[in-house]
């Protein structure tokens, strides 16, 4: 027996025995953000199809506001058992990581998207339809605008609460988004937030064309940027192999331990490495609304229902930089000298085109759409420092921006006239006399926009301005001063607007809003004053999540 | 730990801020007297400072020192040395009489609908303390980042006071006036919003340049100042030139120096007097200040590289501002032309790098102040009175409102520093510094002392004398409450052109630290004098140097 064996191994190997399946090692645990809002949103699935229309707002709310209050209580959990630092890992089987910057971002996209729930239930605003109290998403969105279906549907009175598990998922794909660990994970996670997103932004209840047009908008480009991602992941696949962070970073670095005479054959490939890290980039820099990837951005901000767009504006720009950050500190730092003159070029385009543009806005929503551009810029300046103070600067001033940015949408929904919320900003006029709480909540929210110190936009600005300046960006920064000038001009003129002009007969009126709305827009204050007074500790905090597993 | 005095200085005027925009709709008499209180608070604190304050002790007094964000480098410090005391007992000398002054500026028009919601009158006086407290801790805070904030934050009430409470002086329709104020006021802050991002650009490159050679990152001005002493810390030439450039810029837009003034004039004109008052005399006053701080203790070597430069500009400040203030037709332009050719003064003295010159400038800083409040206010009086602007409108007041333009008369002297009153011993002082070493440039500088004399004597002249205009023939002369406030103004300005010696010695040995900061030494004198007096002020701790003039025979 032992003969025969020897005899036949002169030309043959033994087949290694076949693998066993694998038992998918899950790490239920750590993964429990995600988990919970997914499973929030598939009971708010089954609440659609078995509770009655009259009982569905409620539970929806509640199952909503539950499950994100309990997803964010899990990440603080893992945060305070150091899986944020010493204890970070890769977890699911390579496919997402669980470390500082995942759990950061994660606890800011919850929280985020909890205030912005309360945005969603908010049902005090719109006037009364037949004796319905009624939010700002469409009756019935299957139904023709202005058709007869819609009509039947407004009188009986009905509303989308489709809206809650619509969020829940785009929620649980935004958490997985800047904690994917490999390609497709990330593209998967990018489906899985971009498609509620696009059905929210068709849901509004008034200007419902307007609504469509904005969401088939927004779902052409952004399966155009899909596209490109997938594209590129395809030939960053092809370059290195693996769709696995670590192991397309080893190959970039060129550092792989066995190299299989394929991977030889491709590894020197540099053509397929940057196409297709270019390509990658293009996904997410079309996600994080850079120039010249933002031609979306003003349209759908305008069309889509008010507290989407703040939900929007706030939740993606977090994930998609959260993702943006870790492609290219984890994956693609061995090509920083290729990259950074390209993110360079995005940066300054992207600061000064968004803050210029903005300058010649009439709606106040287009308007903040082109501010959130300008600062997708500021935050690129962040990324573009390449070091670990870069990526704390960019978590910090994320968290920072995204409650400014819920707040002022939040607030520009409260300002209506007959036709619903007036945006154009000449009907903002005089608003200060009419309401000055309001306005002036609207102005801190502008002054924190423009980096007015004392507030988070300049804690944050200063942030990422003293990393880019260390990381050896000191133009950039200089860039970014200049663009902070002209950016100013355009909020102060909202303000001017709102205190010095004589108020306008026909004007729009304040809605009193229920303490839904109230309450959102009072956590956006408290967050801007107390990350703009006393930051160190959140500073801190950011430092400290401010390191990549590998 | 001590009772935190300066604190407290900012802290008062910001909590009376608050309270005052609290008070009720209804009570707007309330308000005032709120703010009123509270600015007396103020002063009172600002006393108790001055006189805790040692002029011969340590270089920074009455510190406080606290971690603030540590990630940034930034500590909340607090400290102040002779100039900032000299300062900050001006800021809060003002603002009882700005209050005072602006009385009614902002109540109701007659008739106008009650509105349960609007409080202008609560927002004016809280925007007023709020101002006061931003100016008090930008005097007080030695770090920059902290000075940085405060002298940005200043920039949104200021913004509220002009753009929100303007000049009612009829004359032109009301639609008018708005767009006159919301252009000014729009102007003043992109003005000063553009100068101080710039110097944002500045603060992170500083940080750079700390963190890059400190090992952490500072913005402690004694820290660098003692970093750079001891050689620890060497910024490239190149460097240091576009840093300090950085931080000039936004102080002089603020002070404002040519051609960066532009923004003043229609801001004075625009806003009512007290504000007026408020920006040209308070607030203007961190620009030159931060200079003397910030510029040359941080970057004394590319101070001196500026130096022609800045001195330059300072000369047209003052000959241009001079010459506009004559060709004006408004009575507020004027004295905001006026303060411009003022400031270049003040600046010329800063940059003459002699101990006079800076002496001189930190006392015409606090003089200017009293002065021009006193002429400002007064003319805010005589213009609510009439209800325009414009100088033609008025003619032969001093026989109709003789007290009224007798006090006018003196705010006016005062501006053109006839001996005797404060601003003639300052500007006197600063010719002098500048003469000593640059004499061209004081000889140039003397010519703007004699075209101050013209655009007050006009000014006067126009409006005071000559027949009595039909318009002004029922005017009213000044009120007990005017009174009050423009009587302790002119009281302050005799005695300190009288007797200045107590301003000076506090201000002196700050002004000689500067100097050894910057390390310039004052020239030798070419005629030794041998009783200077206290022009001459000389440090205790090297008395028998070459530095001063005082020194006897070469």
């Amino acid at each position: 027996m032992t003969h025969a064996a020897t005899v036949h191994s002169l030309w043959t190997t033994a087949a290694a025995a076949p693998d066993k399946i694998p038992s998918p090692d899950i790490e239920y645990g750590q993964l429990s953000p995600t988990l919970i809002v997914l499973g929030a949103a598939i009971v708010g699935v089954l609440i659609e199809a078995f509770l009655p229309r009259r009982q569905r707002y409620v539970a929806q709310l509640f199952v909503s506001v539950v499950a994100l209050a309990a997803a964010f209580a899990a990440v603080i959990g893992l945060a305070a058992g150091d899986y944020g630092t010493s204890k970070a890992r890769v977890a699911a089987m390579g496919a997402i990581a669980v470390d500082g910057p995942a759990l950061f971002l994660q606890g800011t996209i919850l929280l985020v998207a909890l205030v912005a729930v309360f945005t969603f239930a908010e049902r005090r605003l719109d006037p009364v339809v037949h004796g319905n109290r009624v939010d700002s998403f469409a009756a019935q969105a299957a139904a023709v605008p202005g058709g007869d279906a819609e009509k039947a549907a407004v009188k009986a009175g009905f509303t989308t609460t489709e809206v809650f598990p619509l969020v829940l998922f785009a929620v649980g794909g935004m958490l997985v988004f800047p904690s994917a660990n490999d390609l497709l994970t990330l593209f998967v996670a990018l489906e899985v937030f971009s498609l509620p997103l696009y059905i929210l932004c068709a849901l509004a209840r008034r200007h419902r064309a307007l609504s469509q047009e904005a969401a088939v908008k927004y779902f052409l480009l952004g399966a155009f940027s899909s596209a490109f991602l997938l594209f590129g992941i395809a030939l960053l696949y092809g370059y290195a192999g693996t769709v696995a962070y670590s192991g397309i970073a080893d190959v970039v670095d060129g550092q792989v331990r066995n190299v299989t005479p394929a991977l030889a054959g491709t590894m020197g490939n540099d053509a397929l490495l940057l196409i297709g890290g270019a390509m990658v980039l293009m996904g997410l820099l079309f996600k994080i609304g850079a120039v010249p990837f933002h031609m979306w951005t003003p349209d759908v901000y305008q069309g889509a229902p008010t507290p989407v767009t703040g939900f929007m504006a706030a939740a993606t720009k977090v994930a998609a930089f959260g993702a943006l950050l870790r492609l290219l500190y984890v994956v693609l730092p061995g090509l920083r000298w290729d990259w950074r003159p390209v993110m360079w070029g995005v940066a300054i385009v992207t600061m000064l085109g968004g803050a210029i543009v903005a300058v010649t806005q009439t709606d106040v929503k287009r308007l903040l759409a082109y501010s959130s551009i300008a600062h997708a810029g500021f935050i690129l300046a962040g990324v573009i420092a390449t070091t670990p103070e870069g990526i704390s600067s960019v978590l910090f001033y994320l968290a920072a921006y995204s409650f400014v940015t819920l707040g002022a949408f939040a607030v520009v929904t409260l300002v209506r006239d007959a036709g619903g919320e007036a945006t154009h900003l000449s009907k903002w006029a005089g608003l200060g006399r009419r309401s000055p709480l309001v306005a002036a909540v609207f102005a801190v929210f502008l002054l924190a926009f423009a980096g007015i110190p004392l507030t988070s936009g300049f804690a944050g600005k200063f942030a990422v301005f003293k990393a880019a300046a260390d990381g050896g960006a000191g133009a950039l920064v200089v860039i970014g001063v200049i663009s902070s000038a002209v950016a100013a001009f355009f909020y102060i003129r909202v303000i001017v607007l709102m205190f010095f002009s004589e108020p306008r007969t026909d004007g729009p009126s304040v809605a009193v809003p229920s303490p839904l709305t109230s309450s959102a827009i009072a956590i956006g204050v408290a967050v801007t004053l107390v990350l703009g007074v006393a930051p160190q500790y959140f500073l801190d905090l950011a430092s400290q999540a401010g390191v990549f597993v590998r | 730990m001590s009772f935190p005095l300066l604190t407290a200085t900012a802290v008062v005027p910001a909590l009376g801020a608050v309270v005052t925009a609290a008070v009720p709709a209804a009570q707007r008499a309330a308000a005032k007297w709120v703010a009123l209180g509270f600015s007396l608070l103020t002063l009172a604190l600002a006393a108790v400072v001055l006189v805790r304050f040692d002029p011969g002790g340590a270089r920074f007094q009455l510190t406080e020192s606290h971690a603030w964000i540590k990630d940034f480098g930034v500590r909340y410090e607090l400290g102040v040395d002779g100039i900032a005391v000299a300062l900050i007992a001006l800021t809060a000398v003002l603002i009882p009489f700005i209050i005072l002054a602006g009385w009614h500026d902002a109540d109701p028009l007659e008739g106008a609908r009650p509105n349960s919601r609007w409080r202008p009158t609560q927002g004016f006086f809280a925007l007023i303390l709020m101002v006061e407290a931003m100016v008090v801790i930008s005097f007080e805070a030695t770090d920059v980042f902290l000075f940085y904030i405060f002298f940005e934050a200043m920039l949104i009430p200021m913004y509220f006071l002009i753009g929100g409470f303007g000049d009612r002086a009829g004359g032109r329709s009301e639609e008018e006036t708005a767009t006159q104020r919301s252009y000014a006021a729009v102007k003043f802050l992109l003005y000063n919003l553009a100068g101080g991002l710039i110097m944002l650009a500045a603060v992170v490159g500083l940080y750079a340049v700390t963190a890059d050679q400190l090992g952490t990152g500072t913005f402690s001005l004694q820290e660098i100042v003692q970093a750079r002493a001891g050689g620890h810390l060497d910024m490239a030439s190149s460097t240091e030139r576009l840093l300090f450039l950085g931080f000039f810029f936004a102080f002089a837009v603020k002070a404002p120096l040519w051609p960066l003034h532009t923004w003043l004039p229609n801001a004075m004109g625009e806003s009512t007097a007290p504000v007026a008052v408020l920006i040209t005399a308070v607030v203007d006053k961190v620009g030159t200040f931060a200079m003397l701080r910030f510029c040359l203790q941080l970057f004394p070597e590319a101070s001196k590289w500026a130096t022609p430069a800045i001195m330059i500009l300072a000369l047209i400040s003052i000959i241009y501002g001079a010459l506009l203030a004559i060709g004006q037709r408004d009575i507020k332009r004027l004295i905001a032309y006026a303060s411009i050719s003022h400031f270049g003064f003040i600046i010329l003295g800063i940059f003459a790098m002699t101990t006079q010159g800076q002496g001189g400038a930190t006392l015409y800083m606090v003089n200017h102040g009293i002065s021009t409040a006193a002429l400002m206010l007064v003319a805010g009086f005589l213009i609510t009175r009439r209800g325009s602007r414009l100088i033609a409108d008025y003619g032969g007041v001093q026989k109709v409102a003789p007290v009224l333009a007798g006090t006018f008369l003196i705010g006016g002297l005062a501006t053109l520093s006839l001996p005797g009153l404060a601003p003639f011993i300052s500007e006197f002082l600063v010719l002098v510094g500048t003469f000593s070493r640059y004499p061209a440039f004081g000889v140039i500088a003397t010519v703007g002392i004699v075209l101050a004399a013209l655009y007050v004597l006009i000014l006067y002249q126009r409006t005071m004398t000559g027949p009595v205009k039909a318009e002004v023939r029922s005017m009213p002369d000044l009120r007990v409450r005017e009174l009050v406030v423009v009587a302790p103004l002119i009281a302050l300005l005799i005695f300190l052109g009288v007797y200045p010696k107590p301003l000076a010695d506090i201000v002196n040995p700050a002004v000689d630290h500067t100097m050894s900061v910057v390390d310039k030494k004052d020239p030798k004198p070419d005629h030794p004098v041998t009783d200077a007096g206290w022009f001459s002020y000389s440090p205790k701790s090297d008395g028998a140097s070459h530095d001063g003039p005082s020194g006897g025979a070469k």
